[in-house]
């Protein structure tokens, strides 16, 4: 499997990561060679193997439905570029 | 088969749509963190570290949401699935302040299920549910406070919501409109969901497509995203379909995509072309493992579940002897079902299932009163219909009596006894006011001897009028026939 530059720029704006046009072939190449690596697990035969989601065998461990936190607006804002009345602002944002 | 067909110069056609239902689930907290899920506290208060999307935080399963889903499935008559596994769908947008929603994809908790739905013609039709995943909610951005900028609050990020998928079953507006009524009556029986399409708490995808009455083509669909009321959804597969045969007809093609239902202008634009569809590249949740239910748990939330509409309304019909109509009224909302069920308690049911849903529901559609705001309660609407079986007052009274019960929340037997409105059922009584008639109409009782008989409603109403409407008509009708 290879991608061209079209998956890459696509990729690319999908992770809203900015790929210069000169640096698009690089790109193509570092992702080929990563997609060729792993590929090679390919080898390995998981016919009846059950798909492995993860190595952390432990169960699922639930909460009780209990108000823990909250209240911390000042803190959840801290790091926002700009904020009024309490609110995040952003942008406009309209699809 | 539904009747609903499309039909043009050209041809008939046939709609096809499929709902995707989002429920939100009531629980004190989030699905994953421990902030309330109040609705229309202060801006961004309901937020944890979690929410906000804070680098490091890890996601932890409320309980209570699991047993909620299930509890849903179960009112599916859903297959619950005891292996589930949470997805990340990754997109960008403001109001998802981790990047991506930590959904359920390849394995639902709940799978296959169904819903009968009650249509207008007295027949119910089945409509299939696909399945149903559990997920967390966005935030809610504000578009409308300034031209150029955004305003995020995260209060809703991440309560816990359910997606109910139906398979594509609906060949009409109604047959759509039935199951939202039909799906919020039994998430309200079950209180895994308020119900509230106005205010969000439970929101509507539509996808709609068209195909030549007769044939069994699939053709191209599109979706109308959060149509927020019963009567749009509706009003949004008509405008949808029309729009599909009108592009066909034209010799044109439908491209799938996303569009907008607008109520004002009865229309639909377009909102999102598939070039520019979002690629949610799903990939199991890292920070979660697989979500595992035994039978127990199950078995024990089955055992727990309340009687749901359509079993309610069964009883109704077979031991209360309701018609299916009225115990279908009066089941699609269970504080109307307990209401009437307290009220009828020991009594003619039906009698009473008539005065609920006549006066009763009048009075409280005209004060603009929920069931649970009532001034007259059940207790008092049973009472009333006693004191008509047992001929203590008229039906005539009885409507009186029930105006002054609006008012004053007073027990009618209090306010028969005071007023002294209690029917005149002695004989003597009656038979005077009776002979008062007589002798002040001599020229009306010559036509009646002489064999005008249909006069003899003339002296009913005349001697009921004398007694104030408390004599008894039963009994006025057979002195008046003896007298004359």
């Amino acid at each position: 499997m290879a991608v061209d530059n079209e998956t890459v720029r696509r990729i690319a704006f999908l992770a809203r990561l900015k790929v210069e046009p000169e640096k698009l072939e690089d790109t193509k190449s570092e992702f080929n060679k990563i997609l060729a690596w792993v590929e090679e697990l390919g080898e390995v035969n998981t016919d009846n193997v059950t798909p492995l989601v993860s190595v952390n065998d432990e169960a699922l461990s639930l909460r009780q439905d209990e108000i823990t936190a909250g209240h911390i607006s000042e803190k959840i804002l801290k790091n926002a570029p700009a904020q009024e009345f309490g609110y995040f602002v952003v942008p406009k944002v309209v699809e | 088969m539904s009747d609903y067909v499309i039909e043009t110069e050209k041809g008939k056609w046939e709609v096809i749509c499929g709902l995707e239902i989002h429920c939100q689930i009531i629980s004190k907290s989030k699905i994953f963190s421990g902030a309330s899920t109040e609705f229309g506290d202060d801006v961004n208060e309901n937020v944890s570290f979690v929410d906000a999307g804070m680098p490091g935080m890890l996601p932890t399963l409320n309980q209570e949401c699991v047993h909620q889903a299930i509890k849903t499935g179960l009112g599916l008559n859903a297959v619950i699935n005891k292996y589930s596994e949470f997805s990340r769908k990754n997109y960008f947008y403001a109001d998802l302040p981790q990047g991506y929603q930590i959904t359920q994809f390849q394995y639902p908790i709940v799978g296959e299920g169904f819903i009968d739905i009650d249509l207008s013609d007295g027949k119910t039709k089945r409509i299939r549910i696909e399945r149903m995943h559990i997920e967390q909610d966005a935030g809610k951005s504000i578009h409308d406070i300034d031209p150029h900028k955004s305003f995020i609050d995260l209060n809703r990020a991440g309560v816990g919501l359910m997606e109910i998928v139906t398979k594509p079953d609906f060949r009409s507006p109604e047959e759509a409109g039935a199951f939202l009524r039909k799906l919020r009556s039994i998430v309200r029986y079950l209180g895994t969901c308020d119900g509230n399409m106005d205010e969000g708490s439970m929101r509507c995808d539509v996808n709609v497509s068209v195909r030549p009455l007769g044939t069994n083509e699939c053709r191209t669909r599109c979706e109308m995203k959060n149509v927020n009321s019963v009567k749009f959804v509706m009003q949004a597969i008509e405008v949808e379909a029309k729009r599909h045969v009108d592009v066909y007809e034209n010799d044109g093609e439908i491209c799938q995509e996303t569009r907008q239902f607008d109520p004002v202008a009865l229309t639909t634009k377009v909102m999102r072309k598939k070039e520019f569809a979002h690629d949610y590249r799903y990939f199991p949740e890292p920070d979660l493992p697989p979500l595992i239910l035994s039978d127990d748990l199950i078995n024990q939330i089955k055992k727990e579940l309340v009687e749901l509409p359509d079993a309610k309304k069964a009883r109704f019909v077979h031991e209360l002897g309701l018609t299916p109509y009225d115990a279908m009224v009066i089941c699609e909302n269970k504080e109307v079902a307990d209401f009437f069920e307290k009220a009828a308690q020991g009594r003619d049911a039906k009698k009473v299932a008539n005065w609920l849903m006549g006066d009763f529901f009048a009075m409280l559609k005209k004060k603009n009163l929920d069931i649970a705001q009532s001034p007259v309660s059940a207790e008092n609407l049973g009472k009333l219909v006693d004191l008509i079986t047992h001929d203590v007052i008229s039906g005539k009274i009885a409507k009186d009596v029930f105006e002054i019960m609006a008012e004053t929340s007073e027990d009618p037997e209090k306010i028969v006894e005071e007023r002294g409105l209690k029917q005149v059922t002695d004989t003597s009584a009656i038979e005077a006011i009776i002979d008062a008639v007589i002798a002040s109409n001599p020229e009306n009782v010559a036509s009646y001897r002489a064999g005008k008989v249909n006069l003899l409603g003339w002296f009913v109403g005349q001697v009921i009028k004398q007694s104030q409407g408390k004599a008894n008509p039963a009994m006025v009708n057979k002195l008046l026939k003896e007298k004359l």
